[in-house]
This record gives C-alpha cells, sequence and structure tokens, in this order.
C-alpha cells in the first residue's frame, strides 16, 4: 500500500487481504496470513493502515432477516425532481432511517434512486406520502417493491 | 364543536396536504393545499388516483382531520359506499366538493 497525500495505492496483497476479509470479517491475522502465505504481522500492519485511511470503513453482520423473523418489505423508488432541488433531496433522503441507499442517475432525465424498507405496504405508503412527497423540488415518484431477490451481494467484487 | 368555515377553506402547510398517488407509494406530483386547490385537482389528477384514495378512505381522512369538515367527510364517505368508478367518480366527486365550497364560501361571507 502506498500513501501519497491523501491518495491511497492499494497493492495485490491488500486487494487480496480485502476479498478474503469482504467474504468473512471474521478471519484471524493468521488465517488470512497462512491462505495468503504471508506472516500474520504483515497482515496486521495492512490492515491497520487500511482502517487508518478509511479504505476499511466499517465490519457488519449481514442477517437473514427472514430467519430473524424480520417483517418488512423493500422498495426502489425513483424521484424525479426538479435539478436545482435534486441535491438537496437527495441529503434529505439519505438522513431517513428508512432510506438504505440514495444514488442518483441519468438516463432521459436526472433521477434520484433510493432503496426503502418499511414493516408493511401501508407504512411504506405513509411514509412516501409524509416524508418524501412533500419535500420541495419532488415531482414524481415511482415505487416498486422487491417481490423476490434473485442475487444478493454483501460485498463490490474489485473489477 | 362546529369548526368555523374560514378554517376549513384555509389553505394548510406543505406538510399537511394532500398529496395524490396512483398507488402505493406513487407519486403523481399533484398536490392540494386547501379545499379550492383540491376541488380544481380533481379534474385535473389521473382516474386511478381518485379510485386509490377513495378506496384508501384518504379524502375522508385528509379532509375532517386536517380541513376539519366533518359534513364533506361524511358525503365523500357515501360516494365511497356507492362504488363509483371512472369519470362517473370524477364527476360526483367534483359536484360534492364544489357544492360544498360554495355552500362554505355564502356562509363565511353572510356571517361577516
Amino acid at each position: 500500500m502506498k500513501i501519497k497525500g491523501q491518495k491511497v495505492t492499494l497493492d495485490e496483497l491488500d486487494l487480496r487481504i480485502l476479498h478474503l476479509l469482504q467474504e468473512n470479517a471474521k478471519l484471524t491475522y493468521t488465517e488470512i496470513g497462512s491462505k495468503l502465505d504471508v506472516a500474520h504481522s504483515t497482515v496486521y500492519d495492512r490492515i491497520q493502515l487500511m482502517e487508518e485511511h478509511g479504505v476499511i470503513k466499517k465490519y457488519k453482520v449481514v442477517v437473514d432477516l427472514e430467519k430473524a423473523g424480520v417483517q418488512q418489505i423493500m422498495a426502489l423508488m425513483t424521484i424525479h425532481t426538479d435539478p436545482k432541488e435534486s441535491e438537496h433531496i437527495a441529503s434529505k433522503l439519505a438522513e431517513f432511517p428508512e432510506v438504505l441507499e440514495v444514488s442518483s442517475s441519468f438516463s432521459e432525465e436526472l433521477v434520484i434512486n433510493a432503496k426503502v424498507v418499511a414493516q408493511d405496504q401501508a407504512k411504506l405508503h405513509s411514509f412516501v406520502a409524509q416524508s418524501i412527497a412533500p419535500l420541495p423540488g419532488v415531482l414524481r415518484i415511482r415505487t416498486s417493491i422487491i417481490t423476490k431477490k434473485y442475487k444478493e451481494e454483501a460485498s463490490q467484487p474489485f473489477l | 364543536m362546529t369548526v368555523p368555515q374560514s378554517r376549513i377553506l384555509r389553505n394548510v402547510l406543505r406538510e399537511e396536504a394532500f398529496y395524490f398517488f396512483t398507488s402505493i407509494g406513487n407519486y403523481t406530483g399533484q398536490s392540494a393545499a386547501s379545499l379550492d386547490e383540491f376541488l380544481q385537482k380533481i379534474k385535473e389528477v389521473n382516474i386511478k388516483s381518485l379510485e386509490f384514495h377513495l378506496s384508501r378512505e384518504d379524502f375522508e381522512k385528509w379532509i375532517a382531520q386536517t380541513l376539519g369538515d366533518a359534513k364533506l367527510a361524511e358525503d365523500i364517505k357515501g360516494l365511497r359506499n356507492m362504488k363509483v368508478v371512472g369519470n362517473a367518480l370524477r364527476d360526483r366527486l367534483y359536484f360534492l366538493v364544489s357544492r360544498r365550497l360554495k355552500d362554505l364560501k355564502i356562509s363565511l361571507e353572510t356571517s361577516k
């Protein structure tokens, strides 16, 4: 790993460590070292540096909500906005705990995309009607409720 | 307790306005912040939106709880029970709201 000012450049070993941690964040330094054929102290140093520089943001648990008995629905929202207000709307959306992801995209026009969760359809609708539709600059909203997931990657691969 | 006509006819805050949806989470971009504006929107919004909100009792709730007009809410409840759909629903709803608006405005004028 090379650090020049604010810029961090990862080498092959860093990427391989990250890949293993994305698969299983509970692996010990020794286990990682043994898989990559390097000393555990090297793994420790690399991970420390990546944590310090924000390359590793956090370690989290991926819960199977169905097995945990949690009832909830997930929906994808496309929010058409006044372009002057889109940044503000995206920031406001990011503040709601019901909103898991917020991004903007451009096809024929700039839109904001959000992934939201709610206990049921009635609560989802109340949330959209009372918290999102009234935001200044919201022109219209399309919401699709997710009925089935075919793939869900908790980690993003390095392509 | 009777709600004054001026209160029913007021403009409400943006957060209290009525937002027209066509289905769960699908906002049309149309909203009404007063009974006057609500009447206007009845003519303009997608018919699906009127049917969606009527079936969920959203109109009655907003008119009774936010505007404070129990009488109009009751009239709309009657319309819901008649299971009117399509343009007949738009026409009937427009008639009920416009008639009530007219009465409220006349009543407000005479009370001055």
